[in-house]
């Protein structure tokens, strides 16, 4: 399965539109917290712009510590999100090794699940939606999925 | 958040306590321009100085702001150090964003701070902290000290003053985000006044979307427009550096003081050769797709072996013409070098450079020597002029006080005021003729961006006083419309007044969207009045000989045309007011 990774992220002009998509087409909201991608400089804007993001795990540490089963393993790595079955422990956002689980004032954890709809509104081309093998070459830009965050 | 109110946030530095208000005005003054001019009316003290502790300086956001493509500016208002009124300089970086996610639509800062003191504002966060041991330093460090002392890198904006502004200097701005600012009429003299060095807003809060359709796909239609058609790609290609071959070409590009509005040698301060040589890479406002920013390098050589240090400076046409065509430097890296020192310090690029334009012809003509400047001021002499700004901003002697006061207050000492380029303050880079002159002398934010005076210079000829004041008149209300939303006004060409109405209708602002002339009109009366409240006097604002002796591509300029429109957009801005 297609994962999104981040591999021109140097030409980044830390925009936020990838952040602004994934809130407004997958979780209907305004935000630049509540999204699966996230921009922050490296340093002071000189320095540049890097991604918070899911690396796609698999296994993932973070549905090896979900209590109920609202992350589960996702086929090709990341997760699965269940949304109903989330009792807000926060336990994933601290398993994740990369930080890439934002948790909101109320709890709740978001992340990627590697949809792609963030793809097209990055302006520079800096994410690609695509089947990745570790230690294997990019297999080139594919267009977004449709996969959605289970409510 | 979509209400049908306004949540300000009012900070009070003297007692340390905050107020959250709601208050009506929604429907009437919209956002932006409009709430900005409305919490001045109700906060300022319109008879007292500008640096009384009481005064309000102000950030507002608009109804859009976030929701749309480059609806990623605020509004900041104060009553100016530079003439004593009314005032407001627009800002992007994060500062929009950021306020929009603290759930504000604008913060009102009033009081005096016991001691230098870094305000930190969020959703959950309001604090007031004492920074005194970042007093003094350059606008670099202090940008890089409060990044590390605070919370949310990325997404925060960090506002902040130098030197210049710790001196009170009408040429400070409060620089946002390292490579955007409010430049013009001295918002940084404003917190130097407040004993205020940063401002720290965390954007930490999201909000559920409106439930319909109509808004993704008003979005979609907006970001296509900004994106993928040719209408933003002026900025996005060589962005606003792009105005210098054009203008140079025109015979408008204002050189060595406005001696000349053209001369082959700008090629080389040309938004083409900079993206050559010296640009590195773009940036953008959060918000905004198009990402405008051009940033460029410069690199020194510090020790005889191959030791080499560089730097990344944004550049932008204002800045390009103010410390490069019009003090005769030519060069990009020269350019750059002189945008960096003035970044340091704080000052606004614009205003110290027109100055030291003057400064030099008065050098030449031996109105003042060097007793005065400290430096050898000549046209290209690069490295004259960048210890002439640290002196503008140190106010190193009595001299550079005044010049760091504005032109005419150097003009009111030592004479010179026929070649003082001063439009209501230091002009903007467009010798375009007539209009755009009276535009700038005479406009609310004395801006090349109050009204396009430029492009209707640009028209054929045939044009009338009465014409041409009711394009300036129709022109500024549209553009205050905008600005209360708070559009980059860099999108306009996008953001029809249908747009517009489809962007207010799909997020819930159907009665903003149904009465926009209306509201626009409103607000473009409120500015005035409260610029007029504050001492404005438009009939007594003079424009310089110089810009009566110059030769554009039209020819000389028409000064009876000049003297007449003067005189009657006085009167129509009087009439606005009322």
């Amino acid at each position: 399965m297609k994962i999104l990774t981040t591999p021109r992220m140097e030409r980044c002009i830390g925009c936020h539109s990838c952040s602004l998509a994934c809130a407004r087409l997958v979780h209907k909201r305004l935000s630049w917290d509540t999204a699966g991608i996230r921009i922050r400089s490296s340093g002071g804007l000189s320095t540049g712009f890097e991604a918070q993001l899911c690396l796609a795990c698999d296994p993932a540490p973070c549905v090896a510590v979900c209590p109920t089963g609202a992350y589960s393993q996702r086929k090709g790595g990341g997760v699965v999100v269940r949304r109903k079955l989330c009792i807000r422990c926060g336990a994933c956002a601290k398993a994740c090794p990369v930080d890439a689980i934002y948790v909101d004032i109320d709890e709740e954890p978001f992340v990627c699940i590697h949809c792609g709809r963030c793809v097209p509104y990055c302006p520079h081309d800096c994410l690609e939606h695509s089947e990745f093998s570790r230690g294997a070459a990019a297999s080139g830009k594919e267009d977004a999925a449709s996969e959605e965050v289970e409510s | 958040m979509i209400r049908d109110h306004f949540k300000v946030l009012t900070v009070d530095l003297s007692s340390g306590r905050s107020t959250i208000t709601e208050m009506d005005g929604r429907s009437t003054m919209a956002g932006g321009s409009g709430l900005a001019a409305m919490l001045f009316e109700k906060y300022a003290i319109l008879d007292k100085q500008w640096n009384d502790p009481a005064q309000p300086l102000i950030f507002a956001i608009g109804p859009l702001t976030g929701y749309f493509p480059l609806m990623s500016k605020t509004v900041c208002a104060f009553k100016s150090p530079y003439h004593n009124q009314y005032a407001e300089s627009h800002g992007g970086g994060r500062s929009a964003l950021s306020l929009r996610f603290a759930d504000y639509d604008a913060l009102v800062i009033t009081g005096k701070a016991k001691s230098p003191s870094a305000l930190i504002v969020g959703s959950r966060q309001i604090e007031i902290r004492d920074v005194h041991y970042l007093w003094g330093t350059d606008l670099q460090f202090t940008g890089r000290a409060l990044r590390q002392m605070f919370p949310g890198a990325g997404h925060r904006t960090i506002l902040r003053i130098g030197p210049a502004g710790e001196r009170q200097s009408p040429m400070a701005c409060i620089t946002a985000d390292t490579y955007r600012h409010f430049g013009r009429l001295g918002g940084g003299a404003v917190m130097g006044a407040k004993n205020l060095k940063g401002i720290m807003i965390h954007g930490d809060r999201n909000f559920v979307l409106p439930d319909n359709k109509d808004y993704m796909q008003v979005f979609d239609k907006v970001y296509k427009d900004m994106t993928d058609t040719d209408m933003m790609s002026k900025y996005h290609n060589l962005g606003t550096p792009g105005n210098v071959r054009v203008m140079n070409d025109l015979k408008a590009l204002p050189i060595r003081n406005l001696q000349a509005t053209t001369d082959p040698a700008a090629e080389g301060i040309s938004g083409e050769k900079f993206a050559e040589v010296a640009l590195l890479r773009n940036a953008a406002c959060a918000g905004c797709p198009v990402g405008c920013i051009h940033i460029g390098f410069v690199r020194e050589r510090f020790q005889e072996e191959n030791r080499y240090v560089y730097r990344q400076i944004s550049y932008d046409h204002e800045l390009v013409f103010a410390v490069g065509s019009m003090l005769g430097v030519m060069d990009c890296f020269e350019v750059l070098k002189l945008i960096d020192v003035a970044e340091k310090m704080g000052l606004d690029v614009m205003s110290p450079g027109v100055a030291l334009a003057w400064a030099t012809e008065a050098f030449a003509m031996g109105i003042i020597t060097e007793k005065e400047t400290l430096v050898p001021l000549a046209f290209g002499n690069s490295a004259a002029y960048q210890a002439a700004l640290e002196h503008i901003a140190y106010g190193t002697n009595e001299f550079y006080q005044l010049l760091s006061q504005g032109t005419m207050k150097a003009v009111e000492r030592y004479g010179g005021g026929d070649f003082a380029c001063v439009l209501g303050q230091e002009m903007a880079g467009y010798a375009t003729g007539e209009t755009f002159f009276v535009s700038q002398a005479l406009g609310l934010r004395h801006s090349h961006l109050d009204a396009g005076g430029y492009s209707y210079d640009q028209k054929p000829k045939g044009k009338t006083v009465e014409d041409a004041v009711k394009f300036l008149v129709n022109d500024e209300k549209g553009r205050v419309f905008l600005t209360s939303m708070v559009s980059c006004l860099f999108a306009r060409s996008v953001y029809t007044d249908e747009v517009l109405g489809n962007c207010l209708r799909s997020v819930g602002y159907g009665t903003l969207a149904d009465n926009m002339g209306k509201i626009s009109e409103d607000i473009q009366r409120l500015r005035w009045k409260m610029r007029v409240r504050t001492g404005y006097r438009p009939e007594s604002v003079s424009i310089p000989k110089r810009f009566t002796e110059i030769t554009t591509w039209k020819g000389q300029i028409d000064k009876a045309f000049l003297a007449s429109l003067k005189d009657e957009y006085s009167r129509r801005i009087l009439e606005m007011a009322r």
